[in-house]
């Protein structure tokens, strides 16, 4: 079994902010059905860029959940500006930590802020730039750069734990393994 | 909190029969059953004894049974003594549905040994397409392993019919029957394989002790090589607690079937039909006719397996879900991909997994659980809306 916080368990079983936001102004979505978990954030923001109001859904584990609603919690009151420098790891200790195979829910928590933010401002997010690596959970190569500089991944393990990548078919993983290496090895 | 235990294919209580039946043998008589001393073999005969009771629940001799320390033990050793008994075949073939201990022993001796490994697939409902097993046997083939029922669906595996197919041809056939024993019949001797596995935890024994199963006449490379112990075909002193309890839950298992084919049989259905009328958009995984009695594995479209165990677990419900949800993948189990089970009900696949101790009023509690769990997260779930997937 997960060895998970009380505050993980208590965000899982009594969630904050869960359901649609009727008159959002600002939509984040990401992950799918496929990938296991998946993550709405709805954003209230104000003529004065601060979110007044956030809400989510999700299809996820545990984590998935806890996540999400400690991310609604986070941001509520911030400004837009405030918003975009949370980090996952914000969102992890927030919930006093998750396991690190688990860490990928407060990754997904992060994407989905990213998306509603640019959703608002009215700015394409370029759909993942880079070089797809894994199939299955789209994850792009530089995606794998980011997260394994970010959090100082070093194995394949390690990624798939962040990222996903390489969970599935497990095709890619030699790929992910040239991309740690490429890393690593311009230090 | 009391436990509702419905995790019986992951591991099972072990019986108070067979607890009374081992408690003298960790005290009191705690002698080597192979010593020249009444001392010893006071717990030598206890043992012999075990061992007719564990070959009357499959039909073999007494002979024929090896003790060794739990069903994947006996799935490695039984592979690896067919690929030294023809070291110039190099092809191996099992199913893509099997338990890890031979899936990934399979794996292993491709990846590291060089050999030709064979995965046969299944069809929507589980079924092994036994069309392409024939079809690969070949002079090459060292060793046929198939499962006789599967851990996660229940699904049941022809046996008798495939060893019969494959032993013609003079291939070596094994079957891991750790889900099959004690919940249905099995006969070795009809069903003519050459070796089977069993594991003593999933038939109310401990954990910690397997039989294999070996053909008379079968020569048996041993894989732990030492002392003559079971006749030179596993070294080590015998573990002679969890034999002893074996025994006797064999004997416990052999008298259970009609119980397993009976009553466990219609209250696993109760559940399913329980589920099935209350909770819109779920369906059962695998061949509803050909299952193990005991075994449920039910999807449940647009919610995740695991959010639904913690909610099970909130109220002492014990369960297992079809995704590992392991180090981020959250991929379904690798026999709910083999089967195509659609994603959509693959993450929340729950199985359930009964025994002759549970009740009905235990199903209708989890039944009633079941209900509002899945209402709840289908209330935060962005793939469900107005009673059905979007
Ligand atoms: C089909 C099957 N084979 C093998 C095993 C392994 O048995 P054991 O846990 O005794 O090693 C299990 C249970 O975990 C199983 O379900
Ligand atoms: S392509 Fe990456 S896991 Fe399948």
């Amino acid at each position: 079994m997960w060895d998970y916080t009380e505050k993980v368990k208590e965000h899982f079983l009594h969630p904050r902010n869960v359901g649609e936001l009727k008159d959002a102004n600002a939509i984040g979505e990401t992950g799918s059905l496929n990938c296991g978990d998946a993550l709405k954030l709805f954003l209230k923001v104000n003529e004065n860029e601060r979110i007044i109001d956030a809400s989510f859904m999700t299809f996820g584990c545990a984590s998935a959940v806890a996540s999400s609603s400690a991310l609604t919690e986070i941001i509520k009151g911030m400004t837009l500006d405030e918003a975009s420098k949370v980090t996952n790891d914000d969102i992890a200790d927030y919930l006093g930590g998750l396991p690190k195979e688990k860490m990928h829910c407060s990754v997904m928590g992060k994407a989905a802020l990213k998306k509603a933010i640019a959703n608002y401002r009215g700015v394409q997010i370029l759909e993942k730039p880079g070089e797809l690596v894994c199939e299955c959970f789209e994850v792009t190569d530089l995606e794998i750069i980011d997260a394994v500089k970010e959090n100082n991944l070093e194995t394949t393990e390690d990624v798939t734990d962040y990222l996903k990548a390489g969970g599935g078919c497990g095709k890619c993983l030699d790929r992910i393994e040239e991309v740690i290496a490429s890393v690593k090895a311009k230090g | 909190m009391k436990v509702i235990y419905t995790d019986n294919n992951a591991t099972t209580k072990v019986a108070d029969e067979v607890i009374e039946e081992m408690v003298p043998y960790l005290g009191q008589f705690y002698g080597n059953p192979s010593s020249m001393h009444t001392f010893g073999d006071q717990v030598g005969k206890k043992i012999r004894a075990a061992r007719q009771q564990v070959a009357d629940l499959i039909n073999a001799d007494p002979d024929e049974i090896v003790f060794t320390s739990c069903g994947t033990e006996s799935d490695n050793s039984a592979i690896f003594s067919a690929l030294n008994a023809h070291p110039d075949r190099k092809q191996i073939i099992t199913s893509t549905v099997e338990h890890p201990a031979i899936l990934n022993l399979f794996k292993f001796l491709r990846d590291k040994k060089g050999y030709d490994a064979v995965f046969v697939p299944v069809d929507k409902k589980g079924h092994l397409n036994t069309d392409m097993l024939y079809d690969s046997l070949s002079d090459n083939t060292a060793v046929v392993s198939l499962m006789w029922a599967n851990n996660e669906t229940g699904v049941i595996f022809p046996i008798p019919e495939i060893a019969k197919k494959v032993t013609e041809k003079g291939i070596l056939f094994h079957t891991d029957a750790v889900q099959a024993a004690g919940k249905i019949p099995i006969d070795v001797k009809a069903a003519n394989v050459d070796m089977l596995a069993l594991s003593g935890h999933k038939i109310h024994a401990p954990k910690g002790i397997g039989v294999l199963y070996v053909k008379k006449g079968l020569k048996f490379h041993p894989y732990l090589i030492g002392g003559h112990q079971e006749k030179g075909r596993r070294g080590g002193t015998e573990n002679t607690v969890s034999i002893i309890g074996l025994g006797r839950a064999c004997e416990l298992a052999a008298g259970h079937l009609p119980v397993m084919d009976k009553a466990v049989r219609q209250l696993r259905d109760y559940l399913q039909d329980q589920l099935l009328e209350k909770i819109p958009g779920v369906s059962v995984n695998g061949d509803l006719d050909n299952r193990l009695p005991n075994t449920l594995s039910i999807g449940f479209d647009a919610v995740e397996g695991e959010s639904i165990l913690m909610l099970l677990d909130k109220e002492g419900i014990c369960a297992s879900s079809g995704s590992a949800c392991t180090s981020g993948s959250l991929d379904p189990s690798h026999v709910l991909l083999a089967m195509e089970v659609p994603f959509k009900s693959a993450h929340g696949t729950i199985r359930f997994s009964l025994s002759h101790y549970n009740t009905k009023e235990e199903m209708d509690h989890i039944a009633a659980t079941m209900v509002s769990a899945v209402e709840k997260l289908r209330a935060m779930s962005p793939f469900w809306k107005d009673g059905k997937m979007v």
